[in-house]
């Protein structure tokens, strides 16, 4: 019942940030209404984050206290980070077109950054895919998020030096919105947007938790039933 | 203290030198991965020339990806001969440190991936008239480095696709954005040793470098074994 509530609150509350990121805010005076794409986006990059962070996290628990409810949680935020990270993608690229004149700009870090992200999260899932033993594969997703979790901050650093060790910051770079000379409705729309959606995410959280919990319960009937059955055939 | 980290290292040479004999007395596997790794650099001339000035320039980034994908092969191969008649149960049955067998695998790694590694920067000099005589020692470094990289990763991650079902697409795909960091630094100071670094880089890449290794020799010994334990 709670979690309905969320979920209605979170979808009223994205709803209304978007219809006045499209209608109320002014359009940027350089970027025009392409800058308009910039909320979505940086609050998916920062829940993508979020999300790694949490299954990082949540695998190092499970190393600790060897719960399955830690790894459920491991689980539902890595399918949940790289939704994001993928609209995060696709939201810069759609933002890049009409700014720089191209869909992908190998002078951007973090654009970069964020397709090396999905690639280290898609592997993620599919490894999980690949194990049958919810043990096993707790183990080893653990392990692979934590050192996808390490390997992130490097990554950055090495792609910021990479573009160039001696080029300043690139232009139009959407980091620039926040600075604090930004109009007030500018800064407002992109905090609300924040908000609407970590609580969108927080809702999808629960909801794929519940639903990794249920499907850890079915394997675990499935394996006694299989248990059952071949020792009924052995009594016989 | 000082005697254990002594009988870890010990026990990490004994394992580094159990795969070196199996090498030596099987051999094919190294001398597979070497000339796949030549046979990489062959195609990327093809793909690139043959126009030399192009060719010269690309050899930098043409030679570390040739050494990472033969690399993916060389750290594989070193797990996959432990699974050959359940050798790796045994290796987890030892009561020493995981840290220690950890070491040991990635330590035999390290000595195919430096083979590797400067019979790859020989034949791209070769194949890509670079002259790598002239920066030998920032080169050689950099391979030390790359090698060591490649190794302390490929070891961790081949430690656990190696009992997947499809451990051909998984380890590549686990290893490789992970190892994205190294092929920038290893590229970087490969063209500005080349160039007689003349923007003064090559040392902030080489530090690079020694972080990440750093790091994942960290991440992966004291996560190996959990890996080993899960058999």
């Amino acid at each position: 019942m709670k979690t309905r509530v969320l979920g209605l609150v979170a979808l009223v509350a994205v709803v209304t940030v978007t219809l006045v990121a499209l209608f109320v805010v002014p359009p940027d005076r350089n970027q025009g209404d392409a800058q308009r794409i910039m909320y979505p986006h940086v609050a998916s990059a920062w829940l993508a984050y979020l999300s790694f962070g949490v299954t990082a996290l949540a695998g190092i628990g499970w190393l600790w206290k060897r719960d399955l409810r830690l790894d459920a949680v491991a689980h539902a935020a890595a399918e949940i980070g790289v939704m994001f990270t993928a609209f995060a993608i696709w939201g810069g690229m759609m933002w890049g077109r009409p700014i720089w004149g191209v869909f992908w700009q190998w002078e951007d870090p973090r654009l970069t950054t964020t397709a090396l992200l999905l690639a280290l999260y898609v592997g993620y899932l599919l490894l999980r895919r690949l194990t049958d033993d919810p043990e096993r594969r707790a183990t080893r997703a653990a392990i692979v998020g934590i050192v996808a979790a390490i390997d992130i901050p490097i990554v950055h650093f090495s792609v910021e030096w990479w573009r160039g060790l001696h080029q300043t910051a690139t232009i139009g770079s959407p980091d620039r919105v926040l600075n604090p000379a930004a109009p007030g409705i500018f800064v407002g729309t992109l905090l609300g947007t924040l908000g609407a959606f970590t609580a969108a995410w927080l809702y999808l959280m629960i909801r794929r938790y519940q639903l990794a919990c249920a499907e850890l319960a079915r394997e675990e009937a499935r394996r006694v039933d299989l248990l059952m059955s071949a020792r009924a055939a052995a009594v016989r | 203290m000082m005697t254990t980290l002594r009988t870890e290292a010990r026990i990490a040479l004994a394992v580094a030198r159990k795969d070196a004999l199996a090498e030596l007395r099987g051999r094919q596997a190294t001398v597979s991965t070497l000339f796949f790794a030549a046979v990489v650099l062959l195609l990327f001339g093809f793909a690139l020339g043959p126009d030399a000035a192009r060719l010269a320039a690309a050899a930098p980034g043409m030679l570390w990806l040739a050494v990472v994908f033969a690399g993916i092969l060389a750290v594989n191969r070193l797990h996959l001969l432990e699974t050959d008649d359940g050798a790796l149960e045994h290796l987890a049955l030892y009561p020493v440190s995981r840290r220690a067998i950890y070491a040991g695998k990635a330590l035999g790694g390290f000595a195919v991936m430096l083979l590797l590694g400067v019979v790859v920067l020989g034949a791209a000099g070769v194949l890509f008239a670079v002259d790598v005589t002239a920066a030998l020692p920032p080169l050689l470094a950099t391979v030390v480095l790359g090698a060591a990289g490649v190794a302390a990763v490929g070891t961790f991650y081949a430690g656990m696709t190696v009992r997947l079902r499809a451990r051909e697409v998984m380890l590549p795909l686990l290893m490789l954005p992970v190892l994205a960091p190294l092929l920038l630094g290893a590229v970087k100071a490969t063209s500005a040793a080349l160039a007689g670094d003349p923007f003064d880089e090559l040392g902030a890449w080489l530090q690079l470098l020694v972080a990440f290794d750093i790091i994942m020799i960290v991440a992966g010994a004291a996560t190996y074994g959990y890996l080993l334990e899960d058999g």
